[in-house]
């Protein structure tokens, strides 16, 4: 017999205990990492990973992204007249809602699974133990970097992502729907605020947070050879995807109506 | 009135689950001296290693580093007390992120000002006394073979020149020529640098030329201990039966 309390009652309390697990390791590595000795050579390394070799995938994601929102709001649009909506339509979609949210998954996918993998073979083969026998913190050298890369490299992703979405909607309205190069980015930019901007990258910085946190906690944590260091790489994925989507909400409705 | 030993542990006991690993061993390894652990797969030699560094927590018992309790220890306690120490891990456990040299360069430029440069010196000049030519400094540790990873290994363990240096398993996949290399190296380290050594190794050979100390454990508990000399003449059946590699005694596996 399944009793259906009792699942919902188990599942409560293992989100809860996993999230408690959470906050310590990220508060360990916080405090740990703000004592020194920074790694910069670490941080160096992880915003190439992170930020620099995720361009191709964020790019292309943002592109094809702006190019299908002008497609699907002119037709919406054309019914009532409004076509002339299509670039603020655009450029408020992508910049505070779509760029970071599409960079973020496009990033957990590609770099949370990587630094899984990463720190979770570093555990089965007792890297991580090494380091602690060198003089080295393993949060410090390790997360730490990790996690402050996450928050600088996701914002930077993101105002590439903004452009070339931008101009993803600006090519298909342009080339296929008829609308005059300036006209388009006059109407691109007059109903743009800052806050909507700050609220996109706000976001991505979270999102960042989130990645890193995810990739390092499952990674840090794994047990159990190559078999441990695969499920890791699946939680961290699957867990910073659903935090994302989560926390996207709670961001967003702190910036409502600003 | 003896000399404080150097590593004195009592009772120690550590369990994982219902697998009770360490129950209740006692051994001291003597200021300057060679002590190495045999015993079968599996028996805890390693678990032995990690809980004086600290890695795995010891359920109860004492550990004394220079007559220093050191289980529960934390923080900057923690760190400095390792840092007497060179561990030599079993599967090598090179960080496959940076090449050989810095590596092996690792704990000096973790505690020492020093600089790339000196460091990558230093490096290079343990790697040749553990027989690595300095090309390999610049390799990454995927690209060498199983010998070479645990030499390059046993480099990073010496390259501080700690007081303590622990060796798991220092010849194992080595070939007969490299392993007398390794053990003449061992027996260097602390005959020369006055280091004290805590070894594990299950060939017989590596024994008779590492140790002044041989110290058998069997289920949980340090079951013989006593100079190399004597190992022949234990009168133990258990470590007769170990020395001699015979499949008959009192030591069954897998039972
Ligand atoms: N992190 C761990 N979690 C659970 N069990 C462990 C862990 N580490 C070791 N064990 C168990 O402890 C026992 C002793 O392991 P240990 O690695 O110390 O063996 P060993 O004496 O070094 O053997 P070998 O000579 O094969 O290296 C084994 O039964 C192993 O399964
Ligand atoms: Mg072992």
């Amino acid at each position: 017999m399944i009793n259906p309390v009792q699942v919902v009652g188990s599942a409560v309390i293992a989100v809860s205990q996993a999230a408690g697990r959470i906050l310590i390791f990220a508060g360990g590595a916080i405090g740990n990492g703000l004592v020194g000795p920074f790694y910069w050579r670490q941080l160096g390394r992880q915003l190439v990973e992170m930020g620099y070799q995720s361009l191709p995938v964020v790019g292309l994601t943002a592109i094809f992204t702006g190019m299908v929102l002008a497609l699907q709001s002119h037709t919406g649009f054309a019914r009532f007249q409004a076509e002339s909506a299509i670039p603020t339509i655009v450029v408020l979609s992508v910049v505070r809602e779509l760029g970071p949210v599409l960079a973020g998954l496009m990033v957990a996918g590609r770099v949370g699974a990587a630094m899984a993998a990463e720190l979770g073979t570093m555990r089965v083969t007792e890297q991580i133990d090494a380091l602690a026998t060198l003089s080295t913190d393993p949060m410090r050298y390790l997360v730490f970097p990790r996690l402050v890369a996450g928050l600088i490299a996701l914002p930077l992703l993101v105002v590439v992502a903004n452009i070339i979405g931008v101009m993803g909607g600006y090519l298909v309205s342009v080339f296929k729907l008829g609308f005059g190069p300036i006209e388009y980015l006059n109407r691109t930019f007059e109903f743009l605020e800052l806050m909507d901007v700050v609220s996109g990258l706000v976001k991505a910085a979270v999102f960042g947070f989130i990645i890193a946190l995810m990739g390092c906690y499952h990674g840090y944590n794994s047990e159990g050879g190559a078999q441990g260091v695969g499920t890791a790489t699946t939680r961290a994925v699957v867990s910073a995807s659903i935090l994302i989507l989560t926390a996207n909400y709670f961001v967003t409705e702190a910036f409502f109506d600003r | 009135m003896t000399e404080q030993p150097k590593i004195r542990i009592r009772a120690l006991t550590k369990s994982f689950g219902p697998n009770r690993v360490l129950r209740g061993l006692d051994l001291d390894v003597p200021k300057g001296g060679s002590v190495v652990v045999i015993g079968g797969s599996g028996t805890g030699k390693s678990v032995l290693l990690k809980c004086i560094l600290g890695l795995l927590e010891p359920d109860a018992g004492s550990i004394r580093i220079d007559g220093e309790e050191v289980v529960g220890a934390r923080g900057k306690k923690l760190t400095a007390y390792r840092a007497k120490i060179g561990m030599l891990f079993q599967g090598a456990a090179l960080f496959d992120s940076l090449p050989v040299w810095e590596n092996v360069a690792f704990g000096l430029m973790a505690t020492n000002s020093i600089s790339r440069p000196e460091a990558r010196d230093k490096a290079i000049e343990t790697l040749q006394k553990v027989g690595l030519a300095s090309a390999t400094a610049d390799l990454y540790p995927a690209e060498l073979s199983g010998g070479m990873k645990k030499r390059a290994g046993l480099a990073r363990a010496i390259c501080t020149s700690p007081e303590i240096i622990f060796f798991d398993e220092p010849t194992t996949g080595l070939d007969p020529i490299m392993s007398d290399v390794i053990n003449e190296l061992i027996r260097n380290s602390v005959s020369d640098l006055g280091a004290t050594a805590l070894s594990i190794t299950h060939d017989m050979g590596s024994v008779r030329k590492i140790a002044d100390r041989v110290a058998m454990l069997y289920e949980g508990r340090i079951i013989w201990e006593g100079p190399v000399a004597t190992m022949e003449q234990s009168g133990d059946p258990h470590v007769e039966q170990f020395i001699n590699g015979k499949a008959e005694g009192p030591i069954r596996l897998g039972g």
